[in-house]
């Protein structure tokens, strides 16, 4: 590992997120207790703890996934690959890494912004953040799989997969048009 | 489906993690480790937001639900999907258990697709922390802007489909 590891701010800080919605889940589960009483209240947690356990070996190899992709695929080269590749491969190649890289906002957004300093256009950072965002497996295995099931996030990464390449042509065609002004530092 | 897909998994996690033993054990190791870590300080998150959407949909109005964002409301469902997803705050757990609550709760599919595509691609909290401060701001409001359309061509897909 040459490349210095991002900064984590806030990783270790309370998760305002997670208690307020254990907050909110605890006074629905109170609610339904009282309101349908102790059998209906058992039967939905049964339920969602199985669904729960059953997500369990995909999240823990979602995040081995990856930890090893992160460690295996060094950011300079994928940087140089979006950098230099321009046209519509340009797009498809940043899309296609933005699927690849795993990893949360504070490891991408610093690989997105060396794609600007290597000389990749706005389009092609845009195509690769939409693409990490939407069709990324990381987000997808960890997050998506356990609460709506493979069904649902299977059909929703399908109906997202050319919404990339459009968001970077859109780019493109808002920076040549002059709507956009940018400087690639 | 459900083995399939994990033996798949567990297949490429066994690949990767064989690559990295043959550049060094100490890259084996780290690897091993840093996903185990992030799996534990997961577990707590999803356990809360997994169990709670189910308790979260029960109580949920569902005639509510349904007028405003099911089956059958359209493209004003899906304008209100994306407004609500543009304004969810929060990390992943939020989102996505509110979106699994309303899919419960009588949701159409395309609407909490665009919902959850909305809140993926230009939650407001999101662009302030994250993006600003890590990417050039010019960049980052480009980016939201021609992502506008997204959630909408998505659940249109959806609709066109009629999947999932």
């Amino acid at each position: 590992m040459t490349e210095p590891d991002p900064p984590r701010p806030r990783r270790r800080a309370f998760d305002w997120s997670t208690a307020t919605i254990a907050v909110v889940a605890f006074a629905a589960a109170a609610a339904v207790y009282v309101r349908d009483g102790r059998e209906h209240f058992l039967d939905i947690l049964g339920s969602d703890v199985t669904l729960f356990g059953e997500m369990l070996p995909k999240v823990l190899a979602g995040c081995l996934i990856g930890a090893f992709v992160t460690m295996i695929l060094p950011r300079e080269m994928v940087a140089r690959w979006v950098g230099h590749e321009s046209g519509f491969t340009g797009l498809v190649v940043a899309a296609f890494f933005g699927f690849l890289l795993p990893g949360g906002p504070i490891t991408i957004y610093p690989v997105a912004g060396a794609f600007l300093v290597m000389g990749a256009d706005a389009g092609a950072v845009v195509a690769f953040i939409t693409c990490w965002t939407l069709c990324g497996y990381t987000r997808a295995l960890v997050w998506e799989l356990p609460f709506f099931g493979p069904h649902f996030v299977i059909w929703r990464i399908v109906e997202a997969v050319p919404l990339p390449i459009i968001a970077g042509v859109l780019a493109r065609i808002a920076v040549r048009s002059g709507l956009a002004r940018l400087s690639a530092k | 489906m459900f083995l399939a897909v994990n033996i798949l998994l567990w297949l490429v996690v066994a690949a990767l993690a064989f690559i990295a033993a043959l550049r060094g054990r100490v890259l084996f190791v780290d690897g091993a480790r840093t996903g185990a870590l992030e799996f534990l300080r997961l577990l707590p998150r999803i356990g809360a937001g997994v169990i709670g959407s189910g308790f979260i949909a029960e109580v949920l109005p569902k005639a509510v639900v349904a007028s405003w964002i099911g089956p059958e409301s359209g493209l004003l469902g899906v304008v209100v999907a994306t407004l609500g997803g543009a304004l969810t705050p929060g990390g992943p757990v939020v989102g996505f258990a509110i979106g699994s609550a309303a899919l419960k709760s009588g949701a159409g599919a395309p609407q909490v697709i665009a919902y959850s595509t909305a809140w993926a691609l230009y939650a407001i909290h999101r662009l302030v922390i994250w993006e600003v401060p890590l990417m050039p701001p010019r960049v980052v409001w480009l980016r939201a802007a021609v992502s506008l359309p997204l959630p909408f061509i998505a659940a249109g897909l959806a609709m066109l489909l009629a999947q999932p």
